[in-house]
């Protein structure tokens, strides 16, 4: 059979350029395959066991070779070890899976954040600098990455294959992922969790770059806002200054300081204060009313979007004292627009 | 084909003639079979309808494989994408696969095989076909006026809040078939308890009948959670009330809970009854009683058991508590194990038997190297760390079908092939048969294994379109499913053949211990001539060569 060469030369390059096994990108991509071939191999070796035995069995017992069957009813011993050595495989399956579980969902301490929105049908990136990217996410090697991640709409899941992680995207709760990117390169970014029409094109592309290049990246693509600042302005013109002015006589509590702190709740519970309890307090206040205040705070659902949730909460997170909400009273009046920087999207 | 090699046992084809009266020719008219109260008719009725959704539901995962030959989404719009892997999961699980075994088989065998002459409500049964066809209606309804896009699992938000197609139709038309689901179950349940013939104690039933018996009880149990899911979609659908929506104070995630709640021990509900098949084929075609009998019928029923505690690991990665996690990842782990019993059981009863290789057993062993790859990839999923990368991608699609299609499909065709002569007196071309079976063995491998690879490099399920480095899995995925369709059009035209011309089968043509083979192929309808007394354990071939010997001295 003759194949041209054109047709030859396409078909290698076709061949070549597809994949077989995915880039081990991210430090807890090599934990994630010694599991897999572990499993992998047991998959393998059971398989030839039970191959064997079939076809051990269909050769020795054949009608040819056996014409009378010879009656057993079964036994112990034999039962007894084909429930207990799989069992025991099993556990063993079950113990090192959940080991991984937590190295890949709980974060360390000391990550960087990036939030990331999900939405039909695109992902939008935001860093605290005021970065914002759609279908792209850039981030340092070398350095713990935390997403924050939460839907505005359906289920959406977040998928990095080659960094082997992947978490749903849920709307009205914040769920996180972290990594720590080994290579410089760019990977998938996949929406697993079918989200309607175009869930197929909810893709994108993670930059991993050196942290020099990280550096200049964020020096050169930062809208000139940082989340903070956009939060400092959400939290001026929604009038939030009016009750939380973290003067003593304010009819709302004071939040400098407040976030990772533990709060008295009139109910009598005891919360701790994290992105999820800020986000929750704004949208259903009635819910959260702090020990030894009314509970006079009107509700916010539908009228602040996820983006300006993650604003008020970076900016919440960022006061320290109350110097910054007393200027925020004296400067909201004047400061309403927000600078723009041309080229850069911003959603 | 010598003697010593099978042992079908055919009579002598010059003065065989088929029973005078059967089941099939009692009365005559298309009322008596559509106003029918005999199981065997509601069996064939269920066998040619459950035929029927098959192809349908067959039709769209071609279209599905057809467009995912190039990476570019150009045969299809995205829409039309997304209904075709909906409505072919929707097809699949709740018109083909649930129904399947039991619906024909069970129905047509239960009785039969504990000795009695239909099963507890006659009437009941053959509601349950008018509900089956009520609910493909709707279904197909559904798809005639413009198609639904949730997938099978009709997840919300997205299905309350996002999508403006028929999903309170669809919704509906699985409703329905889950009352169908659920009387069957039901009088599966009655005629197992009540109505056992003389002498057939739990423990003389045959394993079929145990597996059964397991099956009914998820059906019966966890199908209305699916209905009352399916409802506070629909009213979340049309009346917003909330249940589900964040907003409102509802709980996405609880529909998720729900809604695995039934389709976890829906797997099971699928794999049990064919579980129970390959029980039966493998002692016939080994000659010998199933290794460990007690064993394999109380791991049918840890199965069941087990299958209602295990749903939240179709959630590991959707924010359940960690805690949580690791209890549901544990019992995961629990129901493996049943499982891999059975495997070995049925390994071990080849051992010192007389084994034979006719086409029903060439499926059972099929069933035996699929299901163990579909069950222990299954582990893979069930491990919490390693569920994170592969769930969600086509590891998972890979995964199912391995245990839904290599496991169940491939057991209800060894069934299938098995009991044909049973149902119909006669035998299918026994070449062409075993040509089909390993067409199908084939043509599955190569469309299931390269979606393995596919999943763990990534590429997520119910994509439209994908990136150019996964194609040349994708395109041996899609010459494998050609070969499958092949595979599977074999028996449709073989088995149509061999009701004309098909070589008459006799009683007995397997030399098979159960009660269905000791009386004429076809059955009467009232089954047994007078109610037998059973005294002897299943799977007793001593007995029946006792039994064959003494009739041939009474004759004589």
């Amino acid at each position: 059979m003759h194949i041209s060469p054109v047709m030859w030369q396409f078909l290698m390059k076709w061949l070549t350029n597809s994949a077989l096994f995915p880039r081990e990108a991210s430090t807890i991509a090599p934990y994630a395959d010694a599991l897999y071939f572990f499993l992998l191999l047991l998959t393998v070796v059971g398989l030839t066991l039970v191959c064997t035995l079939v076809f051990g069995f269909s050769i020795r017992y054949r009608k040819e070779k056996n014409p009378v069957a010879e009656h057993v009813e079964g036994s112990t011993l034999l039962e007894a070890t084909w429930t207990i050595i799989p069992l025991a495989l099993f556990l063993i399956v079950f113990v090192w899976g959940a080991l991984l579980y937590f190295r890949i969902y709980n974060p360390p301490t000391n990550a960087m954040n990036v939030y990331i929105v999900g939405k039909q049908w695109m992902w939008k990136a935001e860093h605290p600098g005021g970065q914002h990217e759609i279908n792209a996410l850039h981030v340092p090697t070398g350095r713990n990455v935390q997403l924050t991640m939460i839907s505005q709409d359906v289920f959406h899941s977040f998928s990095i294959p080659d960094f082997r992680v992947k978490r749903e995207v849920i709307p009205g709760r914040y769920s996180t992922v972290w990594f720590n990117a080994t290579t410089p390169g760019t990977y998938h970014i996949f929406c697993t969790q079918y989200c309607g029409t175009n869930h197929s094109v909810m893709i994108g592309e993670v930059t991993a770059m050196s942290p020099d290049d990280y550096e200049k990246w964020t020096q050169t693509s930062t809208s000139g806002t940082s989340l903070a600042q956009n939060g400092e302005r959400l939290f001026a013109s929604m009038g939030c200054n009016a009750c939380h002015s973290g003067s003593a006589a304010a009819r709302g509590p004071n939040l400098a300081g407040v976030y990772g702190s533990k709060l008295q709740l009139t109910s009598g519970s005891e919360v701790l204060v994290n992105d999820a309890y800020l986000r929750d307090a704004i949208l259903n206040p009635s819910q959260h009313i702090t020990a030894g205040y009314a509970p006079i705070m009107p509700t916010y659902q539908g009228q602040i979007s996820e983006d300006g949730l993650i604003d008020l909460v970076e900016y919440i997170k960022g006061l320290k004292t109350n110097y910054r909400v007393q200027q925020t009273l004296t400067t909201s009046q004047s400061n309403q627009a927000a600078p723009t920087t041309p080229g850069v999207v911003k959603p | 084909m010598s003697a010593t090699h099978t042992i079908v046992n055919l009579p002598d084809q010059r003065t065989a003639t088929l029973p005078k009266r059967t089941y099939l020719n009692n009365e005559d008219g298309l009322l008596s079979w559509l106003l029918t109260g005999d199981h065997k008719r509601i069996a064939m009725l269920y066998l040619v309808s459950i035929t029927f959704f098959f192809f349908i539901g067959g039709a769209f995962a071609g279209l599905i494989r057809l467009e995912l030959l190039t990476p570019q989404p150009d045969l299809v719009a995205a829409d039309t994408y997304n209904k075709f892997f909906s409505m072919h999961g929707i097809i699949m699980v709740f018109l083909f696969l649930v129904p399947s075994v039991p619906a024909t088989l069970g129905n047509f065998l239960i009785p039969i095989m504990i000795g009695t002459k239909d099963l507890a409500f006659p009437k009941i049964n053959l509601l349950s076909w008018y509900l089956y066809w009520l609910g493909g209606l709707v279904v197909l309804g559904a798809m005639v006026l413009g198609g639904v896009d949730t997938g099978w699992t009709f997840t919300t938000p997205l299905s309350t809040h996002y999508l403006n197609t028929h999903v309170v139709t669809a919704a509906m038309g699985v409703f329905i078939l889950g009352f169908s689901s659920i009387f069957t179950g039901l009088n599966f349940i009655v005629t197992i308890h009540r109505m056992r013939a003389p002498g057939m104690t739990w423990f003389r039933m045959p394993l079929f009948v145990w597996s059964h018996y397991a099956a009914s009880i998820l059906m019966v149990l966890g199908t209305p959670v699916l209905a009352i899911t399916l409802v506070l979609v629909a009213l979340e659908r049309l009346f917003g009330i909330g249940v589900f929506d964040p907003t409102k104070g509802g709980d996405p995630l609880l529909f998720q809970h729900l809604f695995w709640f039934y389709s976890h021990p829906a797997v099971y509900i699928m794999i049990l009854p064919g579980m129970g098949v390959i029980s039966e084929v493998i002692s016939t075609f080994s000659r010998k009683r199933v290794f460990g009998y007690t064993a394999v019928a109380f791991s049918s029923v840890a199965i069941a058991l087990f299958g209602f505690f295990v749903w939240a690991h179709h959630m590991f990665i959707m924010g359940v508590s960690n805690y949580s996690a690791l209890v549901f990842s544990l019992l995961t782990m629990l129901v493996a194990v049943p499982s891999a019993i059975k495997i070995f059981n049925w390994s071990f009863t080849l051992q010192k038997g007389s084994i034979t290789f006719e086409t029903p057993m060439l499926y059972a062993f099929g069933f035996l190297g699929l299901f163990t790859i579909g069950g222990m990839t299954g582990v893979f999923l069930g491990a919490l760390g390693m569920d994170i990368h592969l769930t969600e991608t086509y590891f998972i699609v890979a995964h199912f079908h391995f245990v839904m299609v290599g496991g169940m499909l491939m057991a209800f065709l060894a069934g299938i092939h098995f009991w044909w002569p049973k149902m119909t007196g006669r035998m299918y071309s026994e070449s062409l048969s075993k040509l089909a079976a390993v067409t199908t063995f084939i043509g599955f491998n190569l469309t299931f294994l390269p979606q393995f690879i596919l999943g763990y490099l990534g590429m997520p399920r119910r994509y439209h379109a994908y990136p150019q480095e996964f194609q040349v899995l994708n395109v041996l995925s899609t010459a494998g499913a050609t070969v499958l369709g092949v595979g599977y059009m074999l028996p449709l035209i073989y088995l149509a053949w061999s009701l004309k011309y098909g070589a008459i089968a006799g009683n007995n043509p397997w030399q098979a211990t159960g009660l269905e083979w000791q009386i004429q192929s076809p059955p009467l309808t009232e089954n047994f001539i007078e109610t037998p007394i059973v005294d002897h354990e299943a799977y007793d071939y001593e007995w029946l060569e006792h039994k064959t010997a003494h009739e041939v001295t009474t004759v004589g």
